[in-house]
């Protein structure tokens, strides 16, 4: 997939932040949030690796395939006892891309067999979520 | 006789039409009929999860504002996708004034919406506003002798906030289990996630979670598996074309909605029925269409 690459805006990581709605510095890293990550196997960083590489604003976080894997099922956010709510963090992040026009999917790349098998509520969901 | 404002979503007229036949049968048998309002639009599907979002929140709104037309204060979906993204649109304005000033700003060519209307799953109304006694007395089939692994996935349960039960330990499709005198079957994954709408630039990882949860169900005696949401029955039914392929050997497991498992115990109309779930079912043949 050709995507462009992420152009470093001033305040990213308050972006984050504010879009999310979430208190980053509230995560102790117990890990539940990993423990309980049904798709931790696809992942290049684990869930609870992802919100650490957020605290210590590593830009290598800004990179990971995990944020497009998850898929927002909130196993996380019930397990997490700081109430940290890890799913929106990974929208977070996906929006920061999305918003810079740098799409995750593209139905140009798609057969029309492939659309054709695919149930609406599948292709509306994954649009929503990796293009802005 | 009092009605329910139902809001079906655009799968249910599409390809999960048995979801819907069944449902609306279901519910005109247990006296608590689903009539659909007035042009309903496309929920959305997920919910916006940036606090700054408040365009992807109007797709919801504006079902709200149909049905405060309509004089109701309550919508009730049976689509989990639909009651989740409803669900939690209805938090996030309901109560929110400042939010629901600029909305309503935003949709000047629409009443304003006066965020009032709650939002319902099927599910919890028939445990709460008709309860498991009403339903067991209705039923014309037990469905004694199958044994039927509930599927919660995630949209039912969470995030808290919104969850119909316990998401840790839900007992809401047990008990309905129960109910029908079929065999609740316990199994490890019935609330972890089918990987949703990755199946469609991640194929291979739905054929794998397929395999996990219909496996595991397998091993825990289950004959059917059922579900709520019409994203997680595609994703559990159709892959396991793929895992026949993968494995000569797969048995094929049949996954339904929950109404139509209601539908066949209450005699009534349940869509068209997977052919081994007919050949497992402990009654005979023609029920389930209304015709037993």
């Amino acid at each position: 997939m050709a995507r462009k690459e992420l152009e470093i805006i001033e305040g990213l990581w308050e972006k984050v932040e504010e879009l999310s709605g979430q208190n980053i510095f509230a995560c102790y890293q117990c890990g539940m949030c990993s423990a309980g990550c049904p798709f931790t196997d696809e992942m290049d960083m684990l869930p609870n690796q992802v919100i650490r590489g957020l605290q210590l604003r590593d830009w290598n976080t800004m990179d990971c395939s995990a944020m497009w894997i998850c898929a927002s099922c909130f196993s996380c956010q019930v397990q997490c006892p700081k109430g940290v709510d890890l799913a929106k963090l990974m929208e977070a992040m996906r929006q920061i891309y999305l918003r810079q026009q740098l799409d995750h999917v593209s139905i140009d790349d798609m057969t029309p067999e492939q659309i054709s098998k695919l149930p609406q509520i599948a292709l509306v969901a994954n649009f929503r979520k990796n293009t802005g | 006789m009092d009605r329910l404002t139902y809001f079906p979503g655009c799968s249910l007229k599409d390809e999960a039409k048995e979801f819907e036949i069944s449902a609306m049968a279901v519910m005109e048998a247990l006296e608590l009929p689903l009539v659909e309002f007035e042009r309903w639009n496309c929920c959305g599907t997920v919910f916006s999860l940036t606090e700054d979002d408040l365009m992807h929140q109007l797709a919801s709104i504006r079902n709200f504002i149909r049905a405060q037309e309509a004089g109701s204060e309550e919508i009730v979906t049976s689509c989990a996708m639909c009651y989740n993204t409803l669900k939690r649109s209805s938090l996030f304005v309901n109560h929110a004034e400042e939010r629901l000033e600029k909305i309503n700003a935003f949709m000047d060519e629409e009443v304003a919406y006066e965020g009032k209307v709650e939002v319902r799953h099927l599910l919890e109304i028939i445990r709460d506003r008709i309860g498991w006694e009403k339903v067991e007395e209705a039923m014309i089939h037990p469905l004694e002798g199958l044994s039927v692994a509930p599927y919660y996935g995630c949209m039912l349960l969470r995030p808290k906030q919104v969850g119909i039960d316990d998401p840790d330990n839900p007992t809401i499709m047990r008990d309905l289990i129960d109910a029908l005198w079929a065999t609740p079957v316990e199994y490890a994954f019935q609330a972890e996630c089918c990987g949703s709408y990755q199946v469609v630039d991640h194929r291979e990882l739905i054929v794998e979670r397929t395999y996990r949860i219909l496996s595991s169900a397998r091993r825990a005696g289950a004959d059917v598996v059922i579900t709520s949401c019409p994203l997680c029955q595609y994703n559990l039914r159709e892959t396991q074309s793929e895992l026949k392929e993968k494995i000569p050997t797969y048995d094929e497991m049949p996954v339904v909605y929950f109404t139509q498992l209601m539908a066949i115990a209450l005699d009534v109309d349940s869509g068209e029925l997977p052919g081994p779930l007919l050949a497992r079912l402990p009654i005979e043949e023609g029920v389930g269409k209304g015709e037993g």
